[in-house]
């Protein structure tokens, strides 16, 4: 037993040897703490250090001239006759543009062919040129200045990811081009702008990622939602007002339960196959679809939907269903009336939260096809919005990623801030939600 | 500096207590004695368990909890900068009102004290401080056969005398009980009552009851609590035949509580 | 009529029932609510009801059954042989949907000579039966609805009892919307065990089962043991567990044991944020940031363990970031089960607080964090996208962590949208990996759902 009179004031050395081992304790849970915040920084760090690059890109303002002689040989500006001229007519007006601006700029050509420069320029550049003449014909003749997409080499370069020295082994763009962009920056005629075409364009071939935007693809996973919200949100309170309010214990509801809980940790890929067999090879609906997208996400957000519909059900304090049940409401009339709306922050907040889940589920979309194509054109209508092939923000950044090039990760990294982004607002609104309705009884 | 009396061996003088903005105890002064029981009287949410809590620093686990005043063991203040609550809490033993066996065997349960503290040199000293701890509780004939058995087994009242037979194997100088026995049937509250007789003929025993009779029954001295004051203070016989205020006697005859 | 247009004119159909039954139902009871046993609204839904639900059902049905029985009609059109072997019939019917879809494009793609012919033949035959059954299918769901209404007008009365029905119509409803959990879960093991009973006709399922090598080939000859991959899932599952149940469980620890409730109202939040973060993310950070990262300290050019940025241990040690606020939200919840009565005894009795937590709160607990920790293993085993994007593409049986490894997430995925044809072994073999991988995550659910339900019971 202890002494009973040692002080108080004199901890003995088995107290101080406790008290280093609860420090050691306390030490590694701040440890853990730090350890996950970091990671938490890192990856944010990370994400808006290599994504925001995407939210700027390189311009080169030209002035071209669009002689007649090659852009409407038969001098009648037929509509028909313009669109016969392919891209490959245009490419050398702008070669010749870039010379000029060269001169004016007071630097040599490095090149032997005026052709070379080309590669400052997007491959896109010529049919971007193409598309404003056959707009307007009139300009046929004189002379043009517009602004054109410059390559996404060149616009590495101002971003600080192409150097000389990573341009060494290429063969297409090499530091010479890098001496005709200096020039050009010193004129101001390369420049680089806010690029609004990255969050409202389409996806762009392989080789030209400083056109591509994801705009179109955001298209795609609102349609999605809008699915799984029109779905999953009155089918989870159907069956959350069953399971709460109306089920008896038996078998059934037992397995319904059971069922619940296991669907809300079934892998999300398992959501996959069963959309690609379900929907696409037995339905028949079509592959890539926004709908089929929708579908899939539905089956995949209701067990969450439902779990957090029920609790919010649940928090309903019986007192109020007595006192419905009290005045000769019926059963049904009582949960319509008086639970739902009272239970419906709670709902509107555990939907929200689902709906965020499913704007970032990526791997079942990866087997329903909505990878793997280049979704180039905005949908032309609101069917087409859910029926016709598109992608989704997480397909569309996982298909960048997969492109493996510098500029195209930057383009990855610029769709998951967007991505994250609405997560956030989706979550806030959630917060906001709960906080502003928070009821206690 | 040191006001503490000597020859009291828990002295409390002018002790406030705060919950957040809740002024739950207010300037309350006693002196308890040592071998003897105290206890504490009032009606409900009139400070006496948190005054109870101050007395080993319990408090200190609650994050909103402000104490001030001065409380000391022995003459030493419990509150000076060199004092562990740690070790503080080895000499002040506490029981509380729901009985809480560890999800451990009834050995293990009374022997956990003895193991952090470091108290047995050996497995046989170990053995030797359960079973002595167990018959002060007067357990050790119901469980001798059954020291594997896990604690939270037995009955309610077996439960409560397993906790206090846990607080009793570190040895404490004083021991605090929070309503040891307002969860437990009549008989096993009687044999609660038999065993806090026993212990405060060793070391100090400080009970909180919301009984007047129980008060009555185990208690030397007695205070009153109203409403976070200390009312009044002094022997049991006194304050129950004829108190001095009138609040208490009005408690006493129940028209307040 | 493609159900688009046929929809609203149901819908269209309902809201005038409604409304004819509510005033039918007035003017019965002479005008005066009172009269009726129900609410006239009630009338007009029980109405409504009786146009909508049976021709709705009806259409369902139909849309089911027709692809069925069209496959049916246009496979009587195929010799006996192709019929029979395995694999040849569900190849053909993919391209006869396809030519049926756009006619143009069978020219290059459905080959040459008499298979081109017969399959344009039944491609045709294919359309002509579903343009004839879908112009049936909507006459009988129109004649269906109109049925229903008029049903349901003539039976109005004033002592019929309109609610009851149809809040007797609804609770079937709500229990048909609570029934959709065990269709899907059925849908599931339906969607693959049909490809995986057909896996196995091609491919022997003990090869499968047992076999050690992953070796693809879409010209024939593919070696598809499931040992490698399933290597491959548990060894990057271990690492990533091995990372975020410790620092997991002492954040859990620290955040509801020590912190003070400021740090913790700040705290809490921020774990979750991480928790809501699209696995897109922590793929596109193993593919970029932490693979190439590892790659300069181990690669050729560091310590040479590494031949590439691809790795288990990329995979493992983002997933293991990734499942940090799954275990420490899992484990907050059960440490803050535990009763403070017990935290209290031990305090009492002069304990230290990690001692409290060592000896009597993690003892008690630890029922409720095993379960945790296997619903953690559960998540890491399912998860695809990071292992697809940082763990490589080799199957390997190998103990470096710094190899390539795959599993079985991965595979299923690059099996499914390569080039191959849906009938293949090749293809097929993903749903056999499917079922494999959900029986697996249902297995360690239940357990971990079970153990986990158990120790709540324990303390409520």
């Amino acid at each position: 037993m202890s002494a009973p009179n040692k002080s108080l004031f004199t901890p003995g050395p088995r107290t101080r040897a406790r008290n280093r081992a609860e420090a050691r304790f306390r030490a590694s849970g701040l440890a853990a703490i730090l350890a996950a915040l970091a990671f938490l920084t890192g990856l944010m760090g990370i994400i808006l250090h290599d994504g925001a690059p995407a939210f700027r890109q390189a311009f080169v303002t030209l002035t071209v001239e669009l002689p007649e002689e090659r852009l409407d040989p038969n001098g009648n500006r037929d509509p028909a006759d313009l669109a016969r001229v392919t891209t490959f007519k245009y490419a050398p007006l702008l070669d010749a543009a870039l010379l000029r601006a060269l001169e004016e700029a007071g630097a040599e050509n490095p090149f032997a062919k005026a052709k070379k420069l080309r590669a400052l320029l997007s491959k896109g550049a010529p049919a971007q040129l193409r598309a404003r003449v056959l707009a307007e014909p009139e300009l046929i003749g004189g002379s043009l200045t517009m602004r054109f997409l410059a390559s996404a080499r060149a616009d590495g370069y101002l971003k600080g990811r192409v150097t000389r020295e990573s341009l060494a082994r290429e063969r297409k763009f090499t530091p010479a081009h890098l001496d005709v962009a200096d020039a050009l920056l010193g004129s101001g005629l390369l420049e680089s702008r806010f690029n609004l075409a990255f969050l409202t364009g389409s996806d762009a071939s392989e080789s030209r990622p400083e056109a591509a935007g994801i705009g179109t693809a955001a298209l795609g996973s609102l349609a999605m939602m809008l699915v799984v919200l029109a779905l999953a949100l009155p089918i989870g309170v159907a069956a959350s007002v069953y399971l709460e309010e109306f089920a008896p214990q038996n078998r059934l509801t037992d397995l319904i339960e059971v069922n619940i809980a296991n669907l809300a940790a079934v892998p999300s890929i398992v959501f996959g196959i069963l959309g690609l067999a379900l929907f696409i090879q037995f339905a028949g609906l079509p592959q890539s679809a926004p709908l089929v997208g929708g579908l899939v996400l539905t089956l995949m957000t209701l067990p969450t939907i439902i779990i957090s519909t029920r609790a919010a059900l649940r928090a309903v304090p019986p007192s109020i269903r007595e006192a419905a049940l009290g005045v000769g409401a019926s059963r049904m009339q009582t949960v319509f009336h008086h639970v739902l709306p009272l239970a419906m922050p709670g709902i509107l907040t555990g939907t929200i939260i689902g709906l965020a889940q499913a704007l970032g589920e990526t791997a079942p979309l990866l087997l329903i096809g909505m990878i793997g194509f280049v979704a180039t054109n905005p949908p032309a209508s609101p069917a087409e919005a859910f029926l016709a092939p598109n992608s989704a923000m997480p397909a569309q950044i996982y298909e960048w990623a997969r492109r493996a090039d510098p500029a195209w990760y930057e383009r990855a990294w610029g769709g998951i801030i967007l991505l994250i982004g609405f997560l956030l607002a989706m979550n806030l609104a959630a917060i906001l939600l709960r906080r502003r309705f928070e009821r206690r009884w | 500096m040191n006001n503490c009396s000597q020859d009291t061996k828990v002295t409390a003088k002018n002790v406030n207590v705060w919950y957040g903005d809740n002024h739950a105890i207010k300037d309350v002064s006693v002196d308890i004695s040592d071998r003897m029981v105290t206890a504490f009287i009032g009606p409900s949410g009139c400070g006496k368990s948190t005054f109870l809590r101050c007395l080993n620093r319990m408090n200190d686990t609650i994050p909103t909890c402000r104490v001030e005043g001065e409380l000391c063991l022995d003459g030493e203040d419990i509150h000076d900068a060199r004092v562990d609550p740690v070790e503080l809490r080895a000499r002040v033993g506490m029981v509380f009102q729901k009985p809480n066996p560890f999800p451990k065997s009834i050995y293990e349960n009374v022997a956990y004290g003895p193991r952090i503290h470091g108290l047995a040199r050996s497995r046989a000293e170990l053995d030797e401080i359960v079973e002595k701890s167990l018959r002060r509780a007067a357990l050790w004939d119901e469980v001798k056969d059954r020291l594997q058995a896990p604690g939270t087994g037995l009955s309610g009242g077996q439960q409560q005398r397993l906790c206090i037979a846990r607080a009793v194997a570190t040895g404490p100088e004083v021991l605090l009980m929070d309503e040891p026995a307002s969860a437990l049937d009549p008989i096993a509250t009687a044999q609660i009552e038999e065993l806090i007789d026993e212990l405060g003929r060793s070391i100090a025993v400080v009970i909180v009851t919301h009984s007047m009779q129980q008060a009555a029954r185990v208690s030397q001295r007695t205070a009153f609590f109203h409403l976070g004051d200390l009312v009044e203070y002094g022997e049991t016989d006194q304050i129950f035949t004829n108190p001095a205020d009138s609040r208490t006697e009005a408690y006493i005859t129940g028209r307040i509580g | 009529m493609p159900a688009s247009s046929l929809l609203p004119i149901l819908a269209a159909l309902a809201a005038l029932g409604f409304v004819a039954g509510r005033r039918r139902a007035l003017s019965l009871a002479g005008g005066d609510a009172r009269g009726l046993h129900s609410l006239p609204a009630h009338y007009g839904a029980e109405v409504a009801l009786f146009t909508l639900l049976p021709a709705l059902a009806l259409l369902a049905l139909w849309s089911l059954a027709t692809p069925l029985a069209v496959n049916h009609l246009v496979a009587g059109e195929f010799p006996a042989e192709t019929r029979a072997e395995p694999g040849a019939m569900s190849l053909a019917m993919s391209d006869i949907r396809r030519l049926a879809a756009e006619p143009d494009a069978g020219q290059g793609s459905a080959g040459q000579g008499t298979r081109a012919a017969s399959l344009q033949e039944a491609a045709r035959l294919y359309s002509t039966l579903r343009a004839r059954a879908s112009g049936l299918a909507s006459l009988t769901v129109l004649l269906t609805a109109l049925a229903g209404l008029g049903y349901a007008l003539w039976r109005i009365h004033p002592r019929r009892r309109a609610r009851s029905h149809v809040e007797a119509i609804l609770e079937s409803l709500l229990i048909g919307a609570a029934t959709l959990a065990i269709l899907t879960t059925l849908g599931i093991v339906a969607s693959m065990l049909s490809g995986t009973i057909e896996f196995f006709r091609l491919y022997p399922a003990g090869d499968f089962f047992f076999g050690t090598i992953w070796a693809p080939s879409f010209g024939g000859g593919s070696r598809l043991g499931i040992l490698p991959l399933l290597w491959g899932t548990l060894y990057i599952s271990l690492i990533a567990l091995a990372v975020a149940v410790p620092i997991g469980l002492f954040a859990a620890i620290y955040l509801s044991e020590y912190a003070s409730p400021a740090a913790r109202a700040l705290l809490k939040p921020l774990l979750e944020l991480l928790a809501g973060i699209p696995t897109i993310v922590y793929g596109l950070l193993a593919l970029v940031t932490v693979g190439p990262a590892l790659a300069r300290v181990f690669g050729d050019e560091g310590l040479g363990w590494m031949q590439g940025a691809s790795a288990a241990i990329t995979a493992g040690l983002v997933m293991g970031g990734m499942l940090i606020p799954f275990v420490s939200s899992l484990s907050d919840d059960i440490l803050n089960a535990v009763p403070q009565a017990l935290r209290d005894g031990s305090l009492g009795l002069g304990a230290t607080r990690s001692e409290t937590l060592r000896l009597v709160v993690l003892p008690a607990a630890l029922p409720g964090i095993v379960g945790a920790i296997l619903l953690a293993a559960s998540r890491a085993i399912g998860e695809t996208m990071i292992v697809v994007m940082g763990a490589g593409a080799a199957a390997r049986l190998s103990l470096n962590p710094f190899d390539a490894m795959t599993t079985i997430t991965a595979k299923i995925v690059s099996q499914l949208t390569g080039d191959a044809d849906f009938a293949s072994a090749e293809a097929l073999v993903a749903f056999a990996l499917g079922m494999t991988l959900f029986v697996l995550t249902l297995g360690l659910n239940v357990l971990a759902l079970h153990v986990v339900r158990k120790y709540r019971e324990q303390y409520e």
